[in-house]
């Protein structure tokens, strides 16, 4: 179609010039769409290799120790080859819940105060903000847990510090970025009718915003929502660096806990046979829990017409 | 009786002047009707009646606006002033919520919240914006799931709702089909009885057919005013009489 009308318009030149012409743009145009297709087919290349990689290398070791056994074992003690990952799923769970806890609320008023409340000025300075919050390395993350969060939830409550409710913390503020960056054009693209329908019954700006914009935009919301918890979940270092690591059943907020993530991280160095087979098929439920994350996160996008 | 008053009345967008010295009265319970061509000013005078010219940035106004002998630009609390003061959009704008969300918004914004009240307002106002009839089955279903004229009279209703004194009307019908439209001006028509009607509208046989009075507009400035059958038939201005007639707008 661009061909076709690129040459009526240039129709003016001369025929064997253009000509010419035309082939150099139809060669830098196939070779342009050659590099974009091997482009796509890397990155999709690396999804199907990730998923045969995992598959093959974890089945293996689910079906030796069991489905049932796996999922549900209370007991991880690789020296005695038992492998139950059910305190680490459930690590996974609190830890993840916590956060949404901590971050779900801020990160919401958030951007509902740069998407309606707040200046320009004070919304371009927020937006820089979140987006260096966004790339702070992980790492860093955990560093700052491990000198600031752990110690003072050590010394509030007179526990070793490193706990479900530090790691819950750091979490939080990791998945601020992602829930903010998402519902805040969310909630930009609530259509200013719904905010003066509502002014023009004697609603206040606060009870507009609250009341009819939020609700409306929330499908967006609750995708940015289902974002952060795939952020939360799939994240190791930070959370390792934090949380105690025990692999024993959660006990509590102020007690160590143990999540998949950490779980493959601190013993995939040493582990070997079927401990190695065993963490990969920890990194398998780990992929099936982001997996259904997701795909929720594309029918809630698609319902929101993000 | 004078229930609108509006002296003196000077509007800037920026250093643009769109409405240059308005003096205008609507009386109660008739239905005024406001025509000129497009960006004459008739919306924003409308909008300056509850003030919803204050979202509008850089907009200045000079001169008062009477609501039963009170200047709206005065003392008096925007969003008491909204209560009694109702609009209806020119696109029909319900919330995506319920039908019964829609028209419970009003009075729960205004601080009522037992469920039979409730329940007896979302009635009446359906039933006095025509429309519950065809919604009793439905309350509870999604506003956005109803046809463009159906939602315009839930605006209406959800309008009505608040129990306003006035009801102002931008170009309601403008969006949606024939039939609708007659229902809406029927529906106006009949609702004049308790409120005072504003109506601005780009068709000026919808004005004849609904209105007591009507004020025509052009470049920001009201030509002439006063009753629709007379401006109609004996305009005195030249270019009252260009308008009507169809020789420009």
């Amino acid at each position: 179609m661009n061909k076709q009308r690129y040459s009526s318009t240039y129709a003016i030149s001369p025929k064997k010039r253009m000509v010419k012409r035309m082939n150099i743009k139809n060669f830098k145009d196939n070779c342009a769409k050659i590099v974009f297709i091997l482009a796509a087919c890397i990155s999709i290349l690396a999804v199907a290799l990730i998923c045969i990689f995992l598959l093959a290398n974890g089945i293996p070791g689910i079906a030796k120790i069991g489905v049932f056994k796996f999922l549900t074992g209370k007991v991880w003690k690789p020296g005695n080859s038992i492998y139950g990952i059910l305190p680490m799923i459930l690590g996974s769970i609190y830890v993840t819940a916590g956060a949404l806890i901590i971050g779900v609320p801020t990160g919401i008023a958030t951007a509902v105060f740069m998407s309606r409340f707040a200046s320009k000025r004070t919304v371009k300075i927020m937006s820089q903000a979140v987006s260096l919050l966004a790339g702070i390395p992980s790492v860093v993350y955990g560093f700052f847990g491990l000198v600031v969060v752990v110690p003072l939830v050590r010394d509030l409550f007179g526990v070793s510090g490193t706990s479900m409710l530090a790691a819950s913390i750091v979490l939080g503020i990791m998945i601020l970025p992602t829930i903010i960056s998402i519902s805040e054009p969310a909630l930009d693209a609530v259509p200013n009718a719904y905010y003066e329908g509502a002014l023009a019954l004697g609603a206040t700006h606060e009870r507009a915003v609250f009341r009819v914009i939020l609700p409306a935009a929330k499908s967006g919301v609750t995708a940015s929502v289902v974002l952060g918890v795939g952020r939360a979940i799939g994240e190791a270092m930070a959370v390792m660096m934090v949380a105690g690591n025990q692999p024993r059943m959660p006990k509590g907020i102020l007690e160590g806990v143990r999540t998949l993530t950490s779980n493959i991280v601190m013993e995939m160095g040493y582990a070997t046979d079927l401990h190695r087979e065993a963490l990969i098929a920890t990194a398998v439920v780990l992929f099936v829990f982001i997996l259904i994350i997701n795909i929720l996160f594309s029918v809630l996008k698609r319902r929101a017409k993000l | 009786m004078t229930k609108i008053k509006i002296n003196n009345l000077n509007l800037f967008y920026g250093s643009f002047q769109a409405l240059k010295n308005i003096n205008l009265s609507i009386e109660a319970n008739e239905i005024t009707a406001f025509i000129g061509p497009s960006g004459c000013g008739k919306s924003t005078l409308l909008k300056t009646i509850n003030r919803m010219n204050d979202l509008v940035e850089g907009c200045k106004i000079d001169g008062e606006v009477l609501l039963d002998g009170e200047n709206v630009y005065g003392n008096m609390d925007t969003t008491l002033l909204r209560k009694r003061v109702g609009m209806v959009f020119q696109k029909p704008n319900p919330f995506p919520m319920s039908i019964y969300d829609n028209v419970a918004f009003g009075p729960r914004t205004h601080g009522i919240r037992g469920k039979a009240k409730l329940d007896d307002i979302v009635e009446r106002s359906l039933r006095d914006a025509a429309i519950w009839d065809e919604l009793k089955d439905r309350l509870n279903k999604d506003a956005l799931g109803i046809s463009g004229g159906q939602q315009q009279r839930l605006c209406i209703a959800r309008a009505l709702a608040v129990e306003p004194e006035v009801l102002l009307m931008d170009e309601p019908t403008s969006a949606l089909d024939p039939v609708s439209t007659s229902k809406i001006e029927e529906l106006a028509t009949s609702l004049k009885e308790k409120y005072t009607i504003v109506i601005v509208t780009h068709n000026m046989q919808q004005a004849v057919r609904i209105s007591d009075k009507t004020a025509f507009f052009l470049l920001g400035e009201v030509i002439e005013s006063g009753n629709t059958e007379r401006l109609f038939s004996v305009p005195r201005d030249k270019r009252t009489e260009d308008y009507i007639t169809g020789r420009f707008g």
